[in-house]
């Protein structure tokens, strides 16, 4: 990687080169892929939030015509009664049947209890009414504070807690506790000379992606079965049902149809699995859909949160302290984000005393998926809103504050390691110097600043580059494209071969015509896969050096390749690309080049936004009329995605802080699955959200790259939270912001 | 060498924050971990990443692990 570099490419806004498809609208998503002979599939889902299955018989469903196939917890062969029984049940796949498919006990409001196939939609649905089940009704535990108390009715009977200091010996709802700590906290907090200390919450929301899960599942007994489906890991989703199924990973082949939104909510299976049962059984391609509301109900939302943070600092702006006790809540089954909730929270700071303690706390609500930096939004919202307060107490600039204390290169984590060279410092000067920050604050607006951190991830990622005769090729990747990668692709492989982007055309392949990626997420796939198109690029130029060597009669060491042509170092020749490719059938065969990589060194990444907030202190609706995403892409490929991400993140997280949250009745009935209840963002909400790229390279990847995808959601919560408080001169502790709450702060302060 | 066990991972080993292994690689020093502290398996079959030198490795076994390395094991850091 050289900073120094100069880039014909790389940095360029390109069109992206599958805009055209969707923006026409003939780029196939999950539900459109319809097949000859095809029935639907429906699912029967509990009306309540925790009960005892007593009773379900499909026998009268099974007799009517229509129906041709009916599915059960007892149809996952690799988890069930008979599987139990004889000791061959898999490890850690009976959380992930029990949340497709109910086994005894429903744990939520939505969830899945069994699931018809019929000739029709509408025969699918009107069967469901033909299945006799009764419930055992449960008092349901809808909150961390219930759950965690004695009373609490237990979730799972056999769940003990993990990472006590000694054995739990009954049944919790606290599935794990997670301790981290560096320095000695009561010194700490005794060297202080002001502390904040304040509990905060956030609510469960949705990643709310426009497009609902969906599949089309065709079963073959003689050949791989084909699941066709809107994901973010389509080799994850081969995986999972595989495990599900006892089936060969070679007897399953996945498409991953384009997708519309992930976010981190298509990183797990639902419908899949039990569309390839229905398929199995009834001999048919089977398609499922979700409706928006089945979406909101039934797949997994992110953690609601409570934090306890304590911040001291000296007066001179020195933090000599931080602790935090952090409750997420992971849903119905075990696994919230905990962990890297409690290794994230205090990451932006360089800080010798931290203490942190997580907790993972079931509760009958849907179990939780990833959600864009799953872990950190929730934690480091507490944090930056501790630290907000704390640098108004001691009278300092909140840029100043952060500078006193940033993390930079050698700074030792909570976790473990030190930081390599990361852009905090970098994001916080862009802070300073920018127009917004700079301009002064308008009447009856509020400020606020955040930063957020998140690791970024690696891993594996194949690429196959195939040459055409003419020089134009074609990019094989293995990555869902769901925030522009594409392009990306296209553009790191042409500047290493030295073509137009345009003519490579980047395609998502099957998991039979290209080889295991992990899923995208973690912004890993710009970084990750772009490397392995970097490799496979590489490979090809080596190639194109000994076919131009052999048309020449002189070794490969005598040629160079640059700029999409070789020259022959021992004359004046000159072969293009496409001239060596159009003489490839003479010197050996057609060009194609691949990489197959685990990529280490992925780049932190730190942001730091700005919100501008005007409250109406009559009705409490907020307007955000200013804000600011500022982030460290490391070196930005595509410099408009990378600005979309930043921008989409400061959106979703603006939802996050001022309306979304999950509306439940006492008895756990979910009162506002759908978007007109579930108040996301629109575009006519917000005012342009300004994106400040700061490229600070990550030295591992060679172009410079970090991830962008996911550190953009964690600042706003913090951002917005401190802008409202500063508008209304009330602390903010819990969100949203929304109105009744921030009228029940007003209405409190008179 | 000395590897730190982040959070829950210490409790598979009793409760120490820092245990003495041995192996020239990633693969070898968790092989070296698992017949120490079996308890450990669960939390690798959950999956973990190593971290070395600051830098942090997710499955990569076959990744070496120089003298005087400063090793942290950690939960699996996953993503949206």
């Amino acid at each position: 990687m050289s900073e120094a570099r100069e880039f014909k490419h790389i940095g360029q806004r390109t069109i992206r080169p599958d805009g055209f498809d969707k923006v026409t609208g003939k780029a196939n998503y999950g539900a459109d892929l319809s097949l000859p002979g095809m029935i639907w599939g429906a699912i029967l889902r509990s009306p309540h939030a925790h009960a005892n299955i007593t009773k379900l018989d499909v026998s009268r469903a099974e007799a009517n015509p229509d129906v041709l196939a009916i599915a059960t917890f007892e149809d996952f062969p690799s988890v069930n009664a008979a599987a139990q029984r004889d000791g061959t049940q898999r490890d850690g796949m009976m959380d992930t049947a029990c949340n497709i498919l109910a086994n005894q006990k429903v744990l939520y409001h939505g969830h899945a209890v069994a699931a018809i196939a019929a000739r029709s939609e509408a025969a699918a649905i009107a069967a469901l009414d033909l299945i006799d089940i009764e419930y055992e009704v449960l008092r349901p535990v809808l909150s961390i504070d219930d759950a965690i108390s004695a009373q609490a009715p237990i979730l799972h009977e056999t769940m003990m807690t993990q990472g006590l200091a000694e054995p739990a010996t009954k049944a919790s709802n606290i599935s794990a506790r997670m301790e981290l700590k560096k320095g000695d906290i009561e010194a700490g907090f005794a060297a202080a000379d002001v502390i904040v200390e304040r509990a905060y919450d956030t609510p469960t929301v949705h990643q709310g992606y426009i497009e609902p899960h969906a599949t089309t599942v065709v079963f073959n007994e003689n050949g791989p079965s084909m699941i066709w489906c809107p994901t973010q890991g389509h080799f994850d989703v081969r995986a999972r049902v595989a495990q599900l199924l006892n089936l060969e990973l070679g007897q399953i082949k996945v498409v991953a149809s384009e997708i519309g939104g992930g976010f981190g909510g298509k990183t797990t299976v639902y419908l899949e699995p039990v569309a390839l049962i229905l398929s199995r059984k009834s001999g048919r391609p089977v398609k499922m859909e979700m409706s928006r509301g089945d979406v909101f109900r039934a797949s997994g939302p992110a953690s609601a949160s409570q934090s306890l943070i304590k911040v001291g600092a000296k007066m001179d702006g020195t933090i000599t302290a931080m602790q935090a006790t952090l409750h997420y809540e992971a849903g119905a089954f075990q696994g919230s984000p905990m962990g890297p909730g409690c290794m994230t929270v205090f990451t932006p700071y360089d800080v010798e005393n931290l203490y942190v303690e997580g907790f993972d706390v079931v509760v009958n609500k849907p179990k939780v998926a990833a959600y864009r930096a799953p872990g950190a939004p929730q934690s480091e919202f507490a944090a930056e809103m501790a630290v907000n307060e704390l640098a108004k107490k001691i009278g300092m600039d909140p840029i100043e504050f952060r500078l006193k204390n940033a993390a930079k290169e050698g700074t030792q984590t909570i976790y473990g390691p030190k930081l390599k060279v990361v852009g905090l410092e970098a994001c916080l000067e862009a802070a300073k110097a920018s127009p917004h920050y700079n301009a002064p604050i308008p009447e009856n607006v509020g400020r606020g600043l955040a930063a957020g951190f998140w690791f970024n991830i690696g891993g594996q990622s194949s690429v196959i580059i195939n040459l055409n005769p003419d020089g134009t090729g074609t990019i094989i990747e293995g990555s869902p494209d769901i925030g522009g990668s594409r392009a990306s692709m296209q553009m790191m492989a042409a500047e290493i071969l030295g073509v137009a982007p345009s003519s490579l055309n980047p395609i998502v392949a099957d998991t039979e015509h290209v080889a295991y990626n992990q899923t995208t997420g973690g912004s890993r796939t710009t970084f990750a896969t772009g490397m392995a198109v970097v490799e496979a690029a590489e490979d090809i130029v080596e190639q194109l050096k000994a076919r131009a060597a052999a048309m020449w009669n002189v070794t490969a060491e005598q040629v160079d390749f640059k700029d999409g042509v070789a020259h022959n170092l021992t004359g004046e020749d000159q072969l293009t690309l496409a001239d060596i490719c159009a003489s490839a059938e003479k010197t050996g065969g057609q060009i194609s080049g691949r990489a197959n990589i685990n990529a280490r060194g992925a780049g932190p990444s730190f942001a730091v936004h700005i919100c501008d907030i005007k409250v109406d202190k009559e009705t409490g609706k907020t307007d955000v009329v200013r804000y600011t995403a500022i982030q460290d892409a490391g070196k930005a490929i595509h410099p408009s995605y990378v600005e979309g991400q930043f921008q989409g993140g400061a959106v979703q997280g603006i939802g996050w802080a001022l309306n979304e949250e999950y509306v439940y009745s006492k008895d756990g009935i979910m009162e506002n699955a759908g978007f007109l209840d579930y108040r996301i963002p629109l575009a006519s909400d917000l005012p342009e959200i300004e994106a400040i790229i700061v490229e600070v390279p990550n030295s591992f990847h060679p172009f410079g790259v970090r991830g962008v995808g996911e550190t953009g959601i964690i600042p706003p919560l913090a951002a917005v939270g401190t802008a409202v408080a500063e508008a209304i001169g009330q602390p903010i502790s819990s969100l949203p912001c929304s109105p009744p709450k921030i009228l029940k702060l007003l209405m409190s302060a008179q | 060498m000395e590897v730190q066990l982040a959070g829950i991972l210490s409790q598979a080993a009793g409760g120490a924050r820092c245990v003495e292994c041995t192996g020239a690689t990633i693969g070898e020093l968790l092989q070296s971990l698992v017949l120490r502290y079996p308890e450990m398996q669960m939390h690798l079959d959950e999956g973990v990443a190593v971290a070395v030198n600051g830098e942090i490795y997710r499955d990569r076994r076959d990744q070496p692990i120089p003298n005087n390395a400063d090793v942290f094991l950690l939960p699996r850091i996953q993503g949206g």
